[in-house]
C-alpha cells in the first residue's frame, strides 16, 4: 500500500522534470537564434597605446601583380621588436579586409617578429597563413616581398629575413616560393622595384 | 714596489701550474664508455707508469653511486652494492668478495682511481654483466652494445665500397688527398678486421683503428672520395665522385638516368623520359605531379595537369625545330625538387625549362632564379643552394629574349626573378614559365589553341639560341 504523501511527492517531481525539460529546450532555441551567421576569423590585434606614426607599407595588388608603397598612420610602440610586429599586423589588416586586392586566408596572422642581431629578422606566421594562401609563383612572391619590404623599409638595420610557419621552417609558402632559406633585403628591394615597374 | 714584485712572482707560479694542463689538453688521454644507458668519455691519468681512471665517474652515469673516505679506506656504494678499496693495496672487497687488481688503488683529492686494465675485473661485480675493454684503443663496452661493421666492394663504375653497420652511426667524416676518414667517437663501432683489401684500383684498401677512445675507418684511394649515408645511417657508401662537377643534393646520388630516392622514400625516381642522353637537349620539367597537385586552378583543373599538357606542346614545338627534348615527367608522377634538379644536372642539359600555371593575372610570366648573395662553392664542389649562380646571367638573357619573342607575337608577358626551387639548384641556364589564363575563364589556360602559340614562340627563340647554348655547355 503506497502512502498518499509518496504519490503526491512523485507527481510533483515528475511535473518539475517535465517543466525543466521544456525550459531547457526553450533556452537552447534562444541560444541558436542568438548565434551570428558568420564568424569573424580575423585575429585580434592587441591594443596599442601612444601616438600614431606615419609609415610606408608595401601593399601587393594581384591585378596587375604589383606592389605599391602606401603611406599610412599606425600606432607604434617605441620598442623595435614590437614596432616590427605592429607594422606587419597593419599590413595583414589590409590583406584581411574584404576589399583587399591581394586577399589572404581568413585567420592569417603574424604571430611574432624576432629581431636577431646582427640584422636578422625572423617573421613567424601562423599555419592558417600558409595553409590558406593561394598557390602560384607571382601571388606567393607578392606576399613575401611585401612583408619583407615593409619590414626593412621601416625598421633600420635589417639585412636578412627568415619566414617561419608556426615556428617551423617550411619548404615553400604554398607550393612555389622558397621559404627554406632567409631572404636578403637588398635582393627583395630590387624585386619590389621590378614588380613596381610592371614589366 | 714590493707588492708588485710579489704579484709578478705569484702570476708566474700560477702560469707554471696551469701551463702543463693547457699543453696536455690537446692530447689528453681519454677512455670512451659505451652502455645501453649512456655513451661517455672520461679522462685517463698516468700514475707510476700505469693508466688509471676514476671509478666513481665510471659508475655515475649508470646508477646512483656515493663514496666516503674512512682513513686509508675508500668506501663506495653503487645501488645496493658495497665496495671497499684501500690506498696502495691491490686487493679490494666488492659485494663481500675479495677482488685483485693489476696495480694498487690510489686515492687522490678524494677521487678513487683504479687501474684501467682492472676494469673488466671490477665492473662486472657492480654491474652484473659482461664488460669488454679494448685497452689499446681505450674503449669500454658494457653489455652487448657494440655496433658491428661489415664491408664489401660493389664493382660498378665508379666502384663503391659499402660499410654496413648493425646500428645507425654518425661519424665525423674528413677527406684529404688519398684518404677519407670516418671517426667514431660516440658510436661503439667494432670490426673483426683491421684491414680490408679490395680488388679495385680506385679504392684499393681500408683500415680500422682504435685510439684514445675513438674508432676510425680510413679508406685509401688514389683519387678524391666522397661518402653518403643511406638506410637511416646504417650504410655508408664511399665512392669516387664523378668527374662532372654538377652538384648532388644531400643524401641523393645522381647517376645517368636515375636518381636515388630521398631519405625516407622507398620508391626510386622514375627514369627520364627520352632515352639515352642526347648531346644537346632541352630539359622540360612539368612541375608538381602525383599527389602534389599544385594550385587548384578551378574545381576540376589542377596545376599539375596544365603543366604536363603545356610541356607536351612545348616538346612538340621544339622537336619540330630539330631540338632534342628530355621530359622529367611524362605522366602523373611525383618528383621532389631535389630529384628534378639532380636529373637535369646529370643530363647536363643545354637549357632547363620549369613549367607552372596559375589562375591569377593573364598571359605568360617568365622567371629566372633569385639567389641569395654569395656562393658556397668549394673548389670543384658546387654549392647546391646556389648552383645556378654561374649560369644566371645567361638565364636572365634567355628570359629577356623569350619575352621579346612572345611580345612580337602579341602575347602578354612579364619577366621577374623568383626564389623558386629547383631553379637555384640547376647548373645550366634555367628559366621558369608560369602560364596564366588568357581571359576570365581560367579553364582556357589548358586549351591547346592558347598554349600552342606560346610554346611556338619559346621554341622558336630557343632554336635561335642553339649555337650559344651549345657553346655554353
Amino acid at each position: 500500500m503506497i502512502s498518499r504523501q509518496l504519490v503526491i511527492g512523485l507527481i510533483v517531481m515528475v511535473a518539475v522534470v517535465v517543466i525543466m525539460g521544456l525550459y531547457v529546450g526553450h533556452m537552447r532555441h534562444r541560444v541558436t537564434d542568438l548565434q551570428p551567421t558568420q564568424t569573424d576569423s580575423r585575429p585580434l590585434t592587441p591594443p596599442v597605446s601612444g601616438p600614431t606614426e606615419s609609415v610606408t607599407l608595401y601593399v601587393a595588388y594581384d591585378d596587375p601583380g604589383t606592389i605599391r608603397a602606401t603611406t599610412t598612420k599606425v600606432p607604434l610602440s617605441s620598442a623595435r621588436q614590437q614596432r616590427a610586429e605592429q607594422l606587419l599586423r597593419a599590413l595583414m589588416a589590409i590583406y584581411l579586409d574584404q576589399a583587399s586586392q591581394h586577399p589572404l586566408a581568413a585567420g592569417s596572422e603574424v604571430k611574432s617578429v624576432y629581431l636577431v642581431d646582427p640584422g636578422v629578422a625572423v617573421i613567424d606566421v601562423n599555419a592558417a597563413f600558409a595553409d590558406g594562401h593561394r598557390s602560384g609563383i607571382l601571388v606567393e612572391e607578392l606576399t613575401v616581398a611585401s612583408m619583407i619590404q615593409t619590414l626593412s623599409a621601416n625598421i633600420q638595420g635589417i639585412s636578412r629575413v627568415k619566414i617561419l610557419i608556426d615556428g617551423k621552417t617550411r619548404d615553400t609558402l604554398a607550393g612555389h616560393i622558397d621559404l627554406s632559406s632567409p631572404y636578403e633585403t637588398s635582393s627583395v628591394n630590387q624585386l619590389v622595384q621590378q614588380l613596381q615597374s610592371g614589366f | 714596489m714590493r707588492w708588485s714584485r710579489s704579484a709578478t712572482v705569484l702570476s708566474l707560479l700560477t702560469a707554471c701550474l696551469f701551463l702543463p694542463h693547457i699543453v696536455d689538453s690537446a692530447d689528453e688521454k681519454r677512455i670512451s664508455i659505451y652502455s645501453t644507458l649512456a655513451n661517455y668519455t672520461l679522462p685517463v691519468v698516468d700514475r707510476d707508469g700505469r693508466e688509471y681512471v676514476g671509478l666513481l665517474e665510471i659508475l655515475e652515469p649508470l646508477g646512483s653511486v656515493s663514496s666516503r673516505i674512512d682513513s686509508q679506506r675508500w668506501k663506495l656504494r653503487y645501488k645496493k652494492i658495497e665496495a671497499e678499496f684501500t690506498v696502495q693495496k691491490t686487493r679490494a672487497r666488492i659485494a663481500g668478495r675479495e677482488t685483485d687488481m693489476t696495480a694498487p688503488f690510489i686515492l687522490e683529492n678524494g677521487r678513487g682511481l683504479v687501474p684501467l686494465s682492472s676494469l673488466p675485473t671490477i665492473l662486472p661485480k657492480f654491474l652484473g654483466g659482461p664488460v669488454t675493454l679494448r685497452e689499446s684503443g681505450r674503449r669500454l663496452f658494457i653489455g652487448g652494445v657494440s655496433t658491428q661493421v661489415t664491408v664489401n666492394l660493389v664493382k660498378t663504375t665508379p666502384a663503391r665500397v659499402l660499410f654496413n653497420f648493425s646500428a645507425p652511426v654518425n661519424p665525423t667524416i674528413s677527406t684529404e688527398p688519398g684518404h677519407l676518414r670516418m671517426a667514431f667517437t660516440r658510436d661503439p663501432v667494432v670490426a673483426s678486421n683491421t684491414q680490408w683489401k679490395f680488388d679495385d684500383q680506385s679504392i684499393p684498401s681500408a683500415t680500422f683503428t682504435e685510439n684514445n677512445g675513438a674508432a676510425e675507418i680510413t679508406v685509401n684511394s688514389a683519387a678524391s672520395l666522397m661518402a653518403s649515408f643511406t638506410a637511416g645511417g646504417r650504410t655508408i657508401t664511399v665512392t669516387n665522385p664523378p668527374p662532372l662537377s654538377a652538384p648532388t643534393p644531400p643524401n641523393t646520388a645522381a647517376r645517368a638516368g636515375t636518381t636515388a630516392p630521398p631519405p625516407g622514400s622507398s620508391a626510386a625516381a622514375p627514369p627520364l623520359v627520352g632515352g639515352s642522353p642526347p648531346s644537346f637537349a632541352i630539359v622540360i620539367d612539368a612541375s608538381h605531379g602525383g599527389a602534389e597537385r599544385g594550385a587548384a586552378l578551378t574545381n576540376d583543373l589542377a596545376e599539375k595537369d596544365v603543366t604536363l599538357a603545356f610541356a607536351r606542346v612545348l616538346r612538340k614545338e621544339l622537336e619540330a625545330r630539330g631540338i632534342a627534348v628530355v621530359m622529367l615527367r611524362d605522366s602523373d608522377s611525383l618528383l621532389t625538387v631535389d630529384q628534378r634538379a639532380a636529373m637535369a644536372n646529370a643530363r647536363r642539359s643545354a637549357l632547363y625549362v620549369n613549367i607552372h600555371a596559375a589562375s591569377q593575372g593573364t598571359g605568360v610570366r617568365l622567371y629566372s632564379a633569385s639567389i641569395p648573395g654569395g656562393s658556397g662553392n668549394r673548389g670543384a664542389w658546387i654549392d647546391w643552394d646556389t648552383a645556378q649562380t654561374s649560369a644566371l646571367p645567361t638565364s636572365r638573357d634567355l628570359v629577356m629574349g623569350a619575352a621579346s619573342e612572345l611580345q612580337k607575337r602579341r602575347i602578354a608577358v612579364r619577366i621577374l626573378p623568383a626564389p623558386l626551387r629547383p631553379l637555384n639548384n640547376i647548373v645550366s641556364p634555367a628559366i621558369a614559365i608560369e602560364l596564366a589564363p588568357p581571359s576570365a575563364n581560367v579553364a582556357d589556360v589548358n586549351s591547346e589553341p592558347y598554349q600552342q602559340p606560346i610554346a611556338a614562340a619559346i621554341a622558336e627563340f630557343v632554336a635561335t639560341q642553339k649555337a650559344r647554348l651549345e657553346a655554353a655547355r
